[in-house]
Parts: structure tokens; C-alpha cells; sequence
């Protein structure tokens, strides 16, 4: 079990100005899982997603106590650079946020600029980019056309393939498809099926049938603190605390 | 019509209108006032234009013969100022907007640069005069007048910058960020290109004050008539409004001069427009395929 851990949060506190969203945080994340966080608005599993890439840090006033381990080290030590952690642990967005360029310089835009990719390398990583997204049938023909002709649920594909493109270890999904309709939806969720084969996905979902769907583990968290954590079926099925049974089923959230 | 039954709707019906019928005057007199102008410029001054105007010096004590000078003059303090006042202006914006943590000392430099805008043209003539021309020895030159220009700029295209740069979406900035790629670089590659067709707009403004300003260049830049061409940006210039100025206060023949005047200002709102005309194609050419 310890061996197949890739993310550890020790006791991790974190703050808004004064106003405390995190408390007190442990959790591991496993490798080749999906993760799902769930929990009512403002319980703070976005901003714990967002701690896991050091994406909070772009807003000001607010402070990390605590330490997150990636690799063996703390992603949050004064001589880790945070542009280093987000190359190896990607993103995608709620809503979906492709640059105002063509599809295939949306995907070609961070390995150029962050690697000594040659030009038919890039050729061939943008497709399999797109392969890995469930993306490229639908857009081989059209690379050089504007990303923002797309459909909502292309476009978040895009964003998928964009951050897979990038090879990194984990991907976040804040809430991916609560912008989405119901077949992108599910497009989404089965390409998170097929993802986890390469990659650790680790997902915040306000649909609760979502993450009993996609997911193998699922931390439920309230108020800033994670009250309960275990096995997707476990938890539900038959979780241990009142709390999460009232969210799971509807009475409060 | 049928709706205005009572008398409470029909008044505020006719306050509806009343208020139109006034934001449609504002709007006919502004129109009217620049028509009006523009009018009277060009029928007092088409007379005079023809190919020898722009395209010879001056002759007879001014009198006679050409402008090309002053408009050479112009053309270079303004692409001068530009050069000096854009990047400049951009970089203070990125850094204003980017870069810094808001807070007290931001608050102050805003300030600042408010005042700035504020500070009437004559003192960054005096300024030029004392810091560019005698302190630092440029003497009266296009390169002191570019920068005085520049400076008296900054303010508007720092103003537009910031606007600019603060309309281009954080989600923009989010992707680019979470893809691990640094912040200059998501600034320079993703934040400024498309923030760059709003500067443009912004700074359209300051270009055209800078190519009309008087002031500024009087002490720093604008010969009184000057018969070489400059060959450095070290050497005096002509320009249009210092030599609009000098035809109507201190010529040789202030009344035989007026038509030459009324020309030279048509050129110089020529000018004027014909640089803002550049600076909008620029804007339309970049902003293909940049919709969000």
C-alpha cells in the first residue's frame, strides 16, 4: 500500500487572509487511481486541489502550513520551484479555458516552451495528445483552426489533451464536466476510465453519482476539515460517518 | 400607446423621452462641434494645399514655398515619442499589473502617475529644457523633444495598458501556469498578445496628443526655421505645431501668412489621423482570431 503512494498532505492548514479554508489535512493519494473529492460548496476540496500544483499561491494574501510530499519531497520547501511541480502535475479547469490559438498550438504551446521539442516530434506528440483525449477524429482536419470554434465538451477535451501533452505524473480536474452537457459528460468520464491506466487522476465533483462512477477512492470533505476517506463503495455504501451518509444521500449540501 | 393609461405612466414616459431627446443632443453637438471645426479648417486651408506644399521648404521668410520640413519634424517626434513612451508604458503596466502585490506603495505609484496626467504640457517643456537639453547635454534636438514627448504620454498609455492587460482573463493566465510554464513567459506569450489590441487603442490617444503638442518641444526639440533637414537625432527639427504657432504669433507676415497656416494645421490634423489611421489597422490585423 505505502509503495504505491505518489502525493502525501501532512497536516496541512491553509489560509485566506485570516479566514482558515484548510484544516489540519492528511491524506495519500495512490498512484494509477482516480481520487474523487466531494463536498458541499465552500468545504474547501478546490482549494486542496489547488494546493496540490502550488496553483493557490497566484492569489494574494494566502498561507500554506503543512507539508505535501511528491517524490519523496515537499513540494512546498523553499527551493522547489513551483513551475517544476505543475510541469509534472497538470490541470484542467471547471470551465474550459483554451488559449485564442489554433488546436494544434493549444497543445504544442507548453512542450515547446518548456522542452527542445523538435518539429516532427511535435507533430507526432500532438496527435497522440489528442488520441489520449478521445479528441482527434474529430479534429485531425481542423489543427489549424481556431480553438474557440469548438464545443464546450471539445474543449475540454482540448484542455485534457493539453495537459497530457505536457507528460505529466498527475492530473487534477476541478469539477471538469459541471460546464458540460450530459454526453460530453460521459465522454469525459470515460476518457478519466481509460486515463488512469497512465496516469493518477485526483477529481473534484459536486455530482455525487460521478464520483461513484469514475472513481476507486473518495474523500468527503466539510467546513475545511476531511471527514471521511475510503473506498468509493465503501464510502457509498456504507460510510462510517453520520455526516457523509446525509451528504451522499441528499439531506443536507 | 395603449399602456399610457395613468397619469404616473405618462409622465414617466415623457421623462423617458425628455432624457433621450438630451443624449441625443450631447451626442449631435459633440458631432457637430468636430464637423464644424474640421469644415472650417479645410475651407480655409485647402487653397494653399498642393504637392509643392508638402513636398518643399520654406521660401521668403516663410511665406512662401513649402512646410516638408515641419512635417518630417513631426513625423520623427512622434514615432520618437512612441518609441520611447510605448514599450516604457507597457512595461510599467505589466509590472503594475503582474508583477507587484497590491498594496500601499502600488496605491502610491498610481497616484503618481495620475498627477502625472495631470501636470500641464509647458512644465515637461521646462523639464526637457532643464533635464534632457542642458543636463544632460542632448541640447534642442529630436531625441529631447521624443522624450519629453514620451513622458508627457506615459501616463495615458500606462493608463490604457493596465486596462488592457486587466481584461485579458486570469483563465488564460491559470492554463498557462498549470502547464508549468513560467510567468514571464505566459505574460509575454499569452497576457500581452492579447492584450495588445487594447494598448494599441489606449495609446492612440497619446500618439495623437504627442504629434500635436506645442509646448513640449518649444524649448526641447522645434527650430523656429531651420533650412538643412536633420541628420541625427541630435539636430534641431521643424514642426508643425511649433510652426503653426510661429506663423500666427511671430512671423515675418502675420496676415499674409494666414492661408499657410490654415494649411499647415490641415496637414497636422492630417498627420494626426494618418498615424491614429496606422495604429487602428495594426489593431484590426491582430485582432483576427482573437475572440474569447
Amino acid at each position: 500500500m505505502e509503495s504505491n503512494v505518489i502525493l502525501s498532505v501532512h497536516q496541512v492548514n491553509f489560509y485566506y487572509g485570516v479566514m482558515r479554508a484548510l484544516t489540519n489535512i492528511s491524506m495519500t493519494f495512490q498512484k494509477n487511481r482516480v481520487t474523487a473529492l466531494i463536498g458541499p460548496s465552500g468545504c474547501g476540496k478546490s482549494t486542496l486541489l489547488r494546493l496540490l500544483n502550488r496553483m493557490n499561491e497566484l492569489i494574494d494574501a494566502t498561507r500554506v502550513e503543512g507539508e505535501i510530499l511528491f517524490e519523496g519531497r515537499n513540494i512546498y520547501a523553499p527551493d522547489v520551484d513551483p513551475v517544476e511541480i505543475r510541469r509534472k502535475i497538470g490541470m484542467v479547469f471547471q470551465k474550459p479555458n483554451p488559449f485564442p490559438k489554433t488546436i494544434y498550438n493549444n497543445i504544442s504551446y507548453g512542450p515547446r516552451l518548456t522542452t527542445g521539442i523538435s518539429n516532427v516530434d511535435m507533430d507526432a506528440l500532438v496527435e497522440q495528445s489528442l488520441r489520449q483525449a478521445v479528441l482527434w477524429d474529430e479534429v485531425k482536419d481542423i489543427l489549424n483552426k481556431s480553438a474557440m470554434n469548438l464545443s464546450g465538451g471539445q474543449q475540454q477535451r482540448l484542455c485534457i489533451a493539453r495537459a497530457l501533452a505536457m507528460k505529466p505524473d498527475i492530473l487534477l480536474m476541478d469539477e471538469p464536466t459541471s460546464a458540460l452537457d450530459p454526453i460530453s459528460t460521459a465522454k469525459i468520464e470515460e476518457l478519466i476510465e481509460e486515463l488512469k491506466e497512465k496516469y493518477t487522476i485526483i477529481i473534484v465533483t459536486h455530482n455525487m453519482q460521478q464520483a461513484a462512477r469514475v472513481s476507486d477512492e473518495t474523500a468527503f470533505f466539510y467546513l475545511g476539515n476531511l471527514i471521511e476517506y475510503n473506498k468509493t463503495e465503501k464510502i457509498f455504501t456504507k460510510p462510517d460517518v453520520k455526516q457523509t451518509e446525509d451528504y451522499i444521500t441528499g439531506r443536507f449540501g | 400607446m395603449k399602456m399610457l393609461k395613468t397619469p404616473s405612466m405618462r409622465w414617466r414616459y415623457f421623462k423617458q423621452s425628455a432624457f433621450f431627446a438630451l443624449v441625443r443632443a450631447s451626442a449631435l453637438i459633440i458631432t457637430l462641434a468636430l464637423g464644424g471645426i474640421l469644415l472650417y479648417i479645410l475651407v480655409s486651408g485647402i487653397s494653399v494645399i498642393s504637392w509643392d506644399f508638402i513636398t518643399q521648404r520654406p521660401t521668403d521668410a516663410m511665406t512662401k514655398g513649402g512646410i516638408m520640413p515641419a512635417i518630417l519634424g513631426t513625423i520623427y517626434l512622434t514615432i520618437g515619442a512612441i518609441a520611447i513612451g510605448l514599450p516604457l508604458g507597457i512595461a510599467s503596466a505589466v509590472y503594475l499589473t503582474e508583477y507587484a502585490r497590491q498594496g500601499r506603495i502600488i496605491r502610491l505609484i498610481k497616484v503618481g502617475i495620475n498627477c502625472l496626467a495631470g501636470v500641464p504640457s509647458v512644465v515637461f517643456g521646462l523639464f526637457g529644457l532643464g533635464f534632457f537639453v542642458i543636463f544632460l547635454k542632448f541640447g534642442s534636438s529630436i531625441l529631447s523633444g521624443s522624450l519629453t514627448l514620451g513622458f508627457l504620454i506615459l501616463p495615458t498609455i500606462i493608463g490604457a495598458s493596465e486596462e488592457a492587460l486587466k481584461a485579458v482573463p486570469q483563465t488564460f493566465r491559470e492554463a498557462s501556469l498549470s502547464l508549468g510554464v513560467s510567468k514571464w513567459q505566459t505574460i509575454y506569450r499569452i497576457v500581452l498578445p492579447n492584450a495588445l489590441p487594447g494598448i494599441l487603442t489606449g495609446s492612440i490617444l497619446g500618439i495623437g496628443r504627442a504629434a500635436g503638442e506645442t509646448a513640449p518641444i518649444m524649448f526641447t526639440a522645434a527650430a523656429y526655421f531651420t533650412a538643412k533637414l536633420p541628420g541625427s537625432v541630435f539636430d534641431e527639427v521643424m514642426a508643425l505645431p511649433y510652426h503653426i504657432y510661429v506663423l500666427a504669433t511671430a512671423g515675418t507676415n502675420i496676415e499674409a501668412t494666414r492661408p499657410i497656416q490654415f494649411g499647415t494645421v490641415l496637414v497636422l490634423v492630417a498627420v494626426v489621423l494618418g498615424i491614429d489611421l496606422i495604429a487602428i489597422l495594426i489593431r484590426a490585423s491582430m485582432r483576427k482570431n482573437k475572440r474569447w
